[in-house]
Formats: structure tokens, sequence, C-alpha cells
């Protein structure tokens, strides 16, 4: 893998973009999906990608995953250009995707029965932990299909934990969620990266959900997908259902809507 | 709960629960009927009355030995088919250039009449059982290898990204993804190919046998016994019918998770 890097140093990048723009068709006259996006992610941090559908967050996403290559300019990770997928970057998908004939705890470990072909009694237990922490250790000899949307999509972070990665990518993790469970894994997400920190880079297309969630957020204009602005999120943190209620919070909804609804503003 | 229940629905359940039975008796009993007061010939059309009557005329021996003649071609040519669809049916997922070449020559295959190229069959490898099973076979396994396929490759693409994001050997892609989510699919190619297996082994039978169910129909009705033919045909069907439900319990034993959901 190349020179490890020092992943404690402050300075450090951990995700970097440069220049990145794809098109999935080689061809010269075929559209750009995503164009000239610049992003550093540094350690800790959480950083939103809100936009309007199709305008490539996915794509962006994949590309930092290692499961799609940039037709144009460079994506990094602790500046090692990304090639392919690596053990430090965890994924969490739109659904839960979770594999329906293994358990909640089988599922949680196939991460690693599925790279190495088998666990530990110690990774049993560091599973245990984690379902323990996200309140579903009463559910871990359950059929993910027992299972209501919410508590699977907790079940699909925690598989993301298992691998300990320092990055986590999240691919609109909770948009197949009605409205009250959306919010309240909301929270949820924020307590579990309060006790095991990550640098997070979350894909999402509601407003208030970046703005509760994150500490940046990178705001994309329509296909094809350009950065319209990059947001500093200064509002406290732990964030509370007390903060969607403050005026800086409906400010800065209200900020982005504007990119969202009226593209043509200059930025 | 139940004294709330009013008198008409519970009769509506009632109704709704028996009426599958009470049909197939009033068909039988139809049937016995126009048999009786038609004064329709035994070696027409037999009345159900005399069906019976010849079935308990065979000796329970004699039936055992057709039945385990017809039911050994049958499994014996069905799980031949199992072990050569799903290897076929993954390298055929896993290579384009081999789907492209296999998969018209297995239209082919499929769309030949097993009847027709039953008694070549027979010439080329004999009386025995070796061309029974291979005529069973013929029949059986283009349902499973459709569904096989089918099966792996409508996994969901974020299942196989999953798989990708680990960096793991694609076996395992295969055998810890694809295979198992086609498992529903794939019983569903089963119960196909066991009710065709039998079909298969009839067949076969027909053509060169000295025992097994399909031989005792073809010999009853040579001989006018239409009575013992038809108790031979009813066997044989709910012999296979028994087979079919087998497919489901070891599939509810198995694979629980794979059935569909209650409502």
């Amino acid at each position: 893998m190349g020179p490890v890097p020092n992943k404690t140093d402050k300075n450090l990048t951990y995700v970097s973009l440069k220049g990145v723009g794809h098109k999935y068709d080689p061809h010269p006259n075929s559209p750009m999906v995503v164009q000239d996006i610049d992003l550093d992610i540094h350690r800790h941090e959480f950083v939103a990608v809100v936009g309007p559908s199709g305008c490539g967050k996915s794509t962006l996403l994949r590309m930092v995953a290692g499961l799609l290559v940039p037709s144009h300019g460079s994506v990094s990770v602790f500046n090692l250009p990304v090639t392919e997928p690596r053990d430090d970057v965890g994924i969490v998908f739109q659904k839960a995707n979770l594999l329906p004939w293994l358990t909640v705890r089988k599922n949680v470990l196939f991460p690693l029965k599925h790279k190495y072909g088998r666990y530990s009694s110690a990774d049993e237990v560091r599973a245990n932990e984690l379902l323990e922490m996200a309140g579903l250790m009463q559910f871990a000899d359950k059929m993910p299909d027992e299972l209501s949307g919410g508590m699977q999509q907790r079940v699909g972070i925690v598989r993301a934990l298992l691998l300990n990665p320092d990055i986590l990518l999240m691919d609109e993790p909770f948009s197949a969620l009605d409205a009250l469970t959306r919010e309240q894994i909301g929270f949820d997400l924020l307590d579990i990266w309060r006790e095991h920190p990550k640098t997070v880079l979350f894909i999402t297309h509601s407003i208030s959900e970046a703005v509760l969630l994150s500490d940046r957020i990178l705001v994309m204009s329509k296909r094809p997908g350009t950065v319209m602005d990059l947001i500093e999120v200064d509002l406290a943190r732990p964030r509370t259902s007390k903060t969607i209620n403050s005026p800086r919070f409906a400010e800065l909804t209200d900020i982005i809507r504007g990119y969202i609804y009226e593209p043509n503003v200059p930025v | 709960m139940n004294q709330t229940y009013p008198f008409k629905f519970w009769c509506k359940q009632q109704v709704n629960r028996f009426a599958p039975g009470l049909f197939f008796i009033g068909l039988v009993l139809l049937w016995e009927c126009i048999c009786v007061f038609g004064k329709v010939p035994n070696y027409i059309l037999p009345a159900p009355s005399s069906i019976i009557t010849a079935f308990l005329n065979v000796e329970f021996s004699r039936w055992m030995t057709h039945l385990w003649a017809t039911l050994r071609v049958a499994l014996m040519g069905f799980f031949l088919s199992i072990i050569i669809a799903i290897p076929l049916s993954i390298g055929m997922m896993r290579s384009e250039l081999m789907n492209r070449v296999l998969y018209p020559a297995l239209i082919v295959i499929q769309s030949t009449p097993v009847v027709a190229v039953a008694p070549l069959i027979i010439v080329l490898l004999g009386t025995d059982d070796p061309s029974r099973v291979l005529i069973t076979c013929l029949i059986t396994f283009f349902p499973l290898v459709v569904s096989t396929t089918t099966g792996m490759l409508e996994t969901p693409p974020e299942m196989i990204e999953l798989s990708k994001s680990l960096r793991a050997p694609r076996y395992r892609e295969t055998w810890q993804i694809r295979i198992p989510y086609a498992i529903p699919h794939i019983f569903s190619g089963l119960r196909v190919s066991i009710t065709l297996a039998i079909i298969g082994a009839v067949v076969a039978e027909f053509v060169a046998a000295e025992e097994g169910l399909g031989y005792f129909i073809q010999f009853s009705t040579s001989f006018f016994k239409i009575p013992q033919a038809f108790a031979g045909l009813i066997f044989l069907s709910i012999i296979s019918l028994l087979l079919f439900k087998s497919v489901q319990w070891v599939q509810m034993w198995l694979f629980p998770w794979s059935l569909p959901k209650k409502k």
C-alpha cells in the first residue's frame, strides 16, 4: 500500500478531490456527470454533499470509495491516489443493503467473513459491542426483515464500523426512511459519531439533515454537478432537537435552499 | 374474541377452508354418477369406484416395484441435472463468452421434443438406467439453468459493490452473495424440474422398460385394463404432487428466509 501515513497528524488531508470530473461514456461529446470538484476533508470532519437528484453526488462517493475511477482530475485518500477500495474506508449504502439470509450479527460480521473467509471470537465480541452501542443487542439473532427500516439502517452503520475505518462514506443512508425515523436516526448517528469519531462524507438530498449533521456542506448544482458553495456550519455541538429550532439553523437551510431552487444566483 | 365474530363470517371462513376439498369430492362424485347412470362402459371411462377396486387388486409389492423403478430414474435424473445445472449457471454468469457459446445450445436442447429424441438415446446408450436417466436429465435441467442464472444476475448492484468495497475474492462474491441471493429462484426452478423429472422418467419407460409406473400404464392400456391404467395414472400424479411438496418442505427447512413473507 506504499508509505503508511501518520493518521494522527492534524494537517493530514484525509480525503482530497482535485479538479475531479467524470463521464460514464468516454466519447468526447458525451456529457459530464460531475465537473471540477475540489474538496479537502480533514480528520474527524463531517462533510455533507447536497444537491438535486442526478447531480452526481453518488458518483462522487463511488470515486472516493475506489469503486469508480474518475475520468478527470484526481481523488486521493491520505495523500495516496485512490486506485481500488481501501480497508480504512467504510461504506454505508442507500438502503441498508443487508443480506436477508444472515442474522443481524452475521450481517455485522459479514465484512470479515467475506474478506478473509472467517472471523475470530474476538471479532464476535467486537460485533456485540457495536450492536450494544447501537441499541441492537436484543435483535442480534433476528433476521433483517424482522427489523424496522430505521433499525436495519443502524445495522448497516454498525457493519461499516466493524473494520474500524478512518473514513466513513454514507450514500443517502436515510433516504428510504420516513421523516420521523429519519430525524431520530440522525441524532443516533451523531451519538455514534461522538463515541467513534470518524471522518465522514455524507451524501444527502435533505437540506436540514445536512445542516443538522455536518461541519461543512458542499452544495452541488444540477447535472453536470459542480461546486456551488462550500458552507461552514457554525452550529454548536452536541446538536439536539433544539438546534433545529435555532435561528442560525433556519438561516443556513435558507441559504442552501436558495442555491438549489434558484440556480442562477451568482456564487 | 371469537364471540364477536358474526356467524356469517365464521361460515365464510369454513367455506374458504374446505372449498378445495369439497370441490374435489364433488368432481369425483359427478364422475361416478356419469359413469353409473350414463352406463359408460369401463373400457371407455372407468368409474372412480372401479379404479379403486383395480388399485386394490394389484399387489402392494408390485406397486412398490413399479414406483421404485420410476422414482429411482426420476430422482437420479433430477439430482444429476442439479449437479450439472448449478456449475453451468455459475460459469455462464461469470463468463460472457461461455454464456454466448452455451445459451444457444441449451435452447436447441430445450426446444427439441424429448419424446422424439428418447428412442435415439435408447439406441445410443442401451435400454438400462443410464439412457432413462439421461432422458430425465435433458428435460429437467433447462429450467434449473435459467432460474439459477437469472437469480444470480439479479443480485442487487449494491450487494456486489459491498463485495467490491471489501476487495473480496470473486469466488466468495459468488458463494456468499450471488448463490444465496438466487436461492428463491433456484427453488422455483427445482419445483418445475421435479415434476418434469417424473415426466422424463415416464417418457423413457414408454420407449423401453420392463417396470415402472409409466410402463405399467402403457402395459395396462394395451391389455384394455383401463381401470388399472387409471389407477396407475392417479398413483403417479400423487407421487408427483408429493415430490413437488417435498421440494417446498426442503426449502422451508433449510432456507426459511427465502420464502415469500406471510401477510
